[in-house]
Formats: C-alpha cells, sequence, structure tokens
C-alpha cells in the first residue's frame, strides 16, 4: 500500500463517517425509525422438545422437519406484523423428567412463546404439566387420551395429533363389519396399547364384538414367537396389534413368519410411515390400520399437496411421514393463530386458535371448544405389496373416517361442563 | 386359563427351543472367549450387530443369504481376529477388568460408526425365499425359518465340538485354557492360539446376528438386549462352559416360552429369577468351575 492510497483511504473513511451520520440524522427523523426499531423485536420462539435420541428418533427428525417447513412459510408470508418465528429445538430422549427439564428451560431461558412437540403420551403430559403451570400455550403432537381429561386440560392445552379413542375407533369402524366379531389383541404394556384397545373395545360394542384374549408385552420386546401359538390356538378372526415403532415392526414380521395372516386378519391402530419403510413390504403386506396423515392423499386434498411440495423442496425430494406432518400442523396452527390475534398475549392466541376452521395439510380442521382436541379424518390405510411410485409408495388409502365430534369422547364423558 | 390343550403346549416348548437356539449361539462364543482367554467380552452384541450388517452389506452387494452364511462369520472373525491382535493382546496378563472395559467402550464405538455408516433408523432383511412360511409339525404350524435356526444351530455346535475335541488344534487350545505357562514350554506359540479362539468366538457372533436379522430386523441396537440375556445364560450354564451355555441357552428359551404362554407380565423377569434360583443353589452354575473369576 503506497502513501498516496493511505491518504485516500483515510479521507474516504471520514466521508463515509459523515454520510451515516446524516442518514442516522435522516432516520431519527422520519417514520421510517419504527420499522427499523420492530426488526429489532425479538424473534417468536416456539420451543420443540423431541425424542431426537431414542427409538422414535425417526419420527421425531421428522418432526423437525416439517416444523422447519411450518416456519419458513410463516416468515416468508410476512410473520406477525414482520416479526419472524424462530424454532428451538430440544431432545426430551423419551422421558418425561428430561422433557418437564428441558421445557422449564425453554420458558424460563429462552422465554418461547409457545411449546409445540413431545412424542409419547407419558412425556406430553409432563410438557403439559409445566405449560399450563406457567400459563405457555402448547400444542401436543402425539397420541394421548389422558390430555383431553379435564385432570390434564389447561386452557393453555391444545391437541393437534389425534387421540387413541379416535384412532382406534376409526380402524375398528372399519374393521369389525367386514373381517368379524372375534378380536384377539396383542398389546404393548403402557398407556398408548392400553389406550388403544379400550379404543377399540368401545367402537366394537356397537358390533357385538367378543374380546377373545389381550396378550401385554413390555416394550421393547425383540420376540413375539412365545406368544403367538396361543392367539392361533383360540382362532380369532382379527388380531388388533397396539404397539408402536420398532415393537410394531417385529410383532408384525413374526405374526407373517408363524402364518397367522392365513387365519385372521391383522389390524394395528397406527400404521406407521417410518416403521413400514424401515420394515419392508412382507412384514405389513395386508395389514389394515389408521393414520393421520399419509402423503399420498395429496391426489385429493389440495392442502396436502402444497405441503409435500413444500417439504419435498426444503428436504431434499423426500416426503413427510405421519408423525412428522404434525409437526408442521402443531407448529402452523400457533403461528396462524397468533396472526389471527394479532398479538402473542396467550388468552388473545388462544380464542384466535380456538375460532380457526383450518384445512393447511390434510383437510378441514378445528379444535373442539371443551378440550381443545383437533377434529380432523382418520386415514384408513392398507399396505400395498409391491409399491409402484418408488419407495415412499407404501400405503393405499382404503377408507376416510371424516371429521366428526360424535367420534370424540362427550365433553361431559372427559369431566368437561358444558 | 382355557384353550390349552397338548398340542399348544408343545408347540410352545419348540417356539422355546428356538428361542433358545439364538441365545446358545450368542452365549458359547461369550463362553468359549471366557473359558480360554479370561476375556469377558462386553463387545459380543456389537459384534453379533455386525454380523447383521455384514450380511445386510453382502446383500446389497448382489449376494445372497446362503453366500451370507459363509461370507458373515469369516468377516467378523477377520474383524474379531484384528481386535484381538492390537487391542486385547496387550492387555492379558492385567487383570480381568481391563479387557472388560476396554471391550465395553469398544461396543460404543462400533455401534456409533454403524449408526453413523447405516443411520440410526434400521433395515428389514427379508427372510430367504426357500425358508419362507409355515410348516406343519405334527402339533402346529411352526415357521420354516426357525426349524432352520435350530438346525444351524445343531451344525455349528457339532462342528465346534468336533474342532476341539477331535483336532489337534483343538487339543493345544483346550491345553491352552488350562495352563497357558506349561504349553508355552511346549514350546506352542499361545498368542496365535487365542488369536483363532478370539477369531472363533466373534464370528460365531456375527452368524447369530445374521440368523438373528431375518427374525427381527436389523438395528444398531440389537446386540445390547441379547447381550444381558446371554449373561444370564454363561452364568445359569457357568462361566466358561461351552456344555453349560448349550444347556442353559436352550432352558432359558424354554423358560421364556412357557411363561409367556402362562404369565405374558413376567416373561421378561423370568430369567431373571432362574438365574437368582441357579445361584442360589449352585453359585458356579450348571458346568461352571468355581473360582474362575477371582
Amino acid at each position: 500500500m503506497t502513501e498516496d492510497s493511505k491518504f485516500t483511504s483515510k479521507r474516504m473513511s471520514r466521508r463515509r463517517v459523515l454520510a451515516t451520520a446524516g442518514v442516522g440524522a435522516l432516520v431519527a427523523a422520519s417514520p421510517f425509525r419504527i420499522n427499523l426499531a420492530m426488526a429489532q423485536e425479538p424473534t417468536i420462539k416456539i420451543g420443540f422438545p423431541v425424542p431426537l435420541t431414542g427409538p422414535y428418533g425417526t419420527e421425531a427428525q421428522d418432526q423437525v422437519r416439517a416444523a422447519e417447513v411450518a416456519i419458513a412459510e410463516f416468515n416468508e408470508g410476512g410473520g406477525l406484523n414482520g416479526r419472524k418465528a424462530e424454532l428451538l429445538v430440544r431432545d426430551d430422549k423419551l422421558n418425561p423428567g428430561e422433557a418437564a427439564t428441558r421445557t422449564l428451560e425453554l420458558v424460563e431461558k429462552e422465554k418461547v412463546n409457545f411449546i409445540v412437540g413431545s412424542l409419547s403420551a407419558a412425556v406430553q403430559l409432563a410438557v403439559n404439566n409445566v405449560t399450563k403451570q406457567r400459563g405457555i400455550i402448547f400444542n401436543s403432537i402425539s397420541q394421548s387420551d389422558t390430555i383431553n381429561e379435564v385432570s390434564d386440560f389447561s386452557k393453555f392445552t391444545f391437541h393437534e395429533a389425534l387421540n387413541p379413542h379416535m384412532t382406534a375407533g376409526a380402524v375398528g369402524r372399519y374393521a369389525f363389519p367386514k373381517f368379524g366379531k372375534k378380536v384377539a389383541f396383542l398389546t404393548a404394556d403402557y398407556a398408548y396399547g392400553h389406550e388403544m384397545v379400550r379404543g377399540f373395545q368401545e367402537a366394537g360394542k356397537a358390533f357385538g364384538v367378543e374380546t377373545v384374549t389381550d396378550v401385554r408385552h413390555p416394550i421393547g420386546t425383540t420376540d413375539f414367537s412365545a406368544l403367538l401359538p396361543r392367539i392361533q390356538a383360540l382362532k380369532p378372526d382379527i388380531l388388533c396389534i397396539s404397539n408402536f415403532g420398532r415393537d410394531q415392526q417385529i410383532a408384525l414380521k413374526q405374526a407373517t413368519d408363524f402364518g397367522m395372516k392365513k387365519s385372521m386378519k391383522i389390524v394395528a391402530p397406527i400404521l406407521l410411515y417410518t416403521g413400514r419403510v424401515a420394515a419392508g413390504a412382507q412384514a405389513f403386506d395386508g395389514v389394515v390400520g389408521g393414520t393421520s396423515y399419509y402423503w399420498g392423499i395429496e391426489d385429493k386434498v389440495a392442502s396436502a399437496k402444497a405441503f409435500n411440495d413444500r417439504f419435498r423442496k426444503m428436504h431434499g425430494g423426500k416426503v413427510p411421514s405421519d408423525y412428522g406432518a404434525l409437526g408442521y400442523g402443531g407448529v402452523k396452527t400457533l403461528l396462524m393463530g397468533a396472526r389471527a390475534a394479532g398479538s402473542l398475549d396467550a388468552d388473545k392466541v388462544i380464542a384466535a386458535v380456538e375460532a380457526l376452521k383450518y384445512d393447511y395439510y390434510k383437510g378441514p380442521q378445528y379444535y373442539r371448544k371443551c378440550d381443545h382436541q383437533s377434529v380432523q379424518s382418520v386415514f384408513i390405510i392398507e399396505s400395498k405389496a409391491n409399491p409402484q411410485k418408488g419407495d415412499a409408495d407404501v400405503f393405499n388409502v382404503i377408507s376416510t373416517d371424516e371429521p366428526n365430534e360424535a367420534n370424540l369422547r362427550t365433553c361431559e364423558a372427559l369431566g368437561h361442563k358444558n | 386359563m382355557s384353550g390349552l390343550s397338548f398340542d399348544l403346549i408343545a408347540l410352545q416348548l419348540f417356539t422355546g427351543l428356538a428361542l433358545g437356539a439364538i441365545y446358545v449361539l450368542f452365549a458359547i462364543g461369550l463362553s468359549l472367549i471366557f473359558g480360554m482367554l479370561t476375556v469377558v467380552n462386553f463387545a459380543h452384541g456389537a459384534f453379533y450387530m455386525v454380523g447383521a450388517y455384514a450380511g445386510l452389506f453382502l446383500v446389497s452387494m448382489g449376494g445372497n443369504f446362503w453366500i451370507c452364511l459363509v461370507g458373515v462369520p469369516l468377516l467378523v472373525g477377520t474383524f474379531g481376529m484384528i481386535v484381538e491382535r492390537f487391542l486385547v493382546r496387550p492387555l492379558y496378563g492385567r487383570g480381568i477388568d481391563y479387557p472388560l472395559l476396554l471391550t465395553f467402550g469398544l461396543s460404543y464405538i462400533m455401534i456409533e460408526l454403524i449408526r453413523i455408516a447405516f443411520g440410526t433408523s434400521g433395515y428389514p432383511f427379508d427372510t430367504p425365499e426357500l425358508l419362507q412360511g409355515a410348516v406343519d409339525i405334527g402339533v402346529g404350524y411352526f415357521p420354516l425359518y426357525r426349524l432352520f435356526v435350530i438346525g444351524a444351530t445343531a451344525v455349528v455346535l457339532i462342528g465346534l465340538w468336533l474342532f476341539l475335541e477331535r483336532t489337534s488344534f483343538g487339543l493345544v487350545i483346550r491345553a491352552g485354557a488350562r495352563d497357558p505357562q506349561i504349553v508355552r514350554v511346549l514350546g506352542v506359540d499361545v498368542s496365535r492360539v487365542w488369536l483363532i479362539v478370539f477369531g472363533i468366538g466373534t464370528a460365531i457372533a456375527g452368524f447369530a446376528g445374521l440368523l438373528a436379522a431375518p427374525l427381527q430386523g436389523v438395528i444398531p441396537e440389537m446386540g445390547a438386549t441379547i447381550l444381558a440375556e446371554a449373561f444370564v445364560v454363561t452364568v445359569v450354564g457357568g462361566m466358561g462352559s461351552i456344555g453349560g451355555a448349550v444347556l442353559a441357552g436352550l432352558l432359558v428359551g424354554v423358560v421364556v416360552s412357557m411363561s409367556s404362554l402362562f404369565a405374558p407380565e413376567m416373561a421378561k423377569v423370568s430369567i431373571f429369577a432362574l438365574m437368582a434360583i441357579v445361584l442360589l443353589i449352585r453359585p458356579q452354575g450348571f458346568f461352571g468351575r468355581a473360582g474362575l473369576m477371582s
């Protein structure tokens, strides 16, 4: 660098200082100042505790991907009067204690505006406990019947996911008239399994369904062979397998190996997209179950098409899974509620979300007033023997249980007044 | 309890034997390594898991299940020998806890590496076409593949027995297990013997993992559960005893199966109850030598 250029650069910087000062003075005097100040307002923070590690890690990571889609759409749409949203993901390790700690941290340290997440009946109740005490709106995105009940519900609690009563009910109403009345259950021995069985049995009353056995197994069972011969000997028409994740994959695989599909129909309350992809066509062949979402409905549902396309664009051509899509729905409803309310004030957002009649990704939905349960459709799906349209083409939607409050437990039964 | 019949109980017994076959295969490798090398191989579950992934890899390279039956034990056994040569060998003569901690850490590294290479979500492993479906075994239908697992286990056991009892190298192995110092004085390269024993033990673990893959699919954590259960088997059978591992493995399978029939909630606990009872009556297990751990 020469003496000359040094001199020039000095002069330049002096000029720049003057210019900056001038602009600053102008801004200070102009109405633009308000906008600039607004831009510095903190973002809308959404805490997202999900089990990134552990047996449901695959589903949880997909929930994060889908939630990112909702955030991106909201921000591109101008946010809340220019205020952008941001996702704060935490690993709850599928542990209620861990989830409560992470949630408390998100509320106290990060000052989040909303919490969305959890992927287990027990974990969501732990998160809900924290959020209802702190007055933070929580949208739960996994199955539970208890969260609707008056003992756990608060006005801050929303439930975007289906609950076992709706899911098992829809599958039961489809399966019992078609496949028979003698039903055997193979059930994971915890809240999820118990609530599903209750859902099936309540739906079964109308059809005179008889339970021949209910075999309970612990979570994380890797061999079901010892449980199957007895079920086979009882000769049921239908075998309801109510378990989740790996347990479901292994149970279906081994039931297939034992030739059980020849003498009975196997149904599951929920058929997991990720589970079907991981376990292969053989194990799931001919199995009927329910789901909150399957990407293949995009042929008929415009909002699903838009969501899938956006998801594909953001995540390398992948399609969202069932539980993944709930991450989108859970975040999107709260953000749209905030936009409708024009505020982040909890009571105003609650009122706005209660008033939403929305169709963001799976057809029409709304939150029931008394328990904030999302009233929505349940898709009855059957696994395809031979996928034609690539690896993701795994299910046929064979029936749709349309959104109907009559398929939920009544507000009175849940202990809510009015 | 309704619906109990002789056929059902017989079928349940058979199911237990098939279940036990995998335990047996897993536990004899564990017992072999412990009996000869006094190494408690905590990475045995990881070798089992690597066996399943090696099978997956060979199939994706265009191989089939039958090629895997030979290729997987070779691959996993070779890997086991590398581990023995460079990691376990420097720790001989340092007390039982050194190799225990080493293999414990190694199992975590192996699982993590598999997660990085193959992802966390697991893969299906289709039952080979020839062995699909169920056959009538007189008391009811039983999956053909599980019959095959029982048969394959028997073949491995007979082969191992012949190798240890009827070959001169087997004689050296047995002598080395008794008294390595004398064997060394007699001019035998004991470290080579141990290398091969570790290789055989891990090869059988890999083989067991491959056999288990069509039963339950393949995930990085698949070795962890069976490791805990296999330790029950080796403790019940007697640490270091191969015959004990066989008997205890089959017994554990049958206990799990029978308790599943009468009280499925208790099935998981039942094998630990069995272990407690055996330890109270016979602390060294069925065929164990007392004082091997000290």
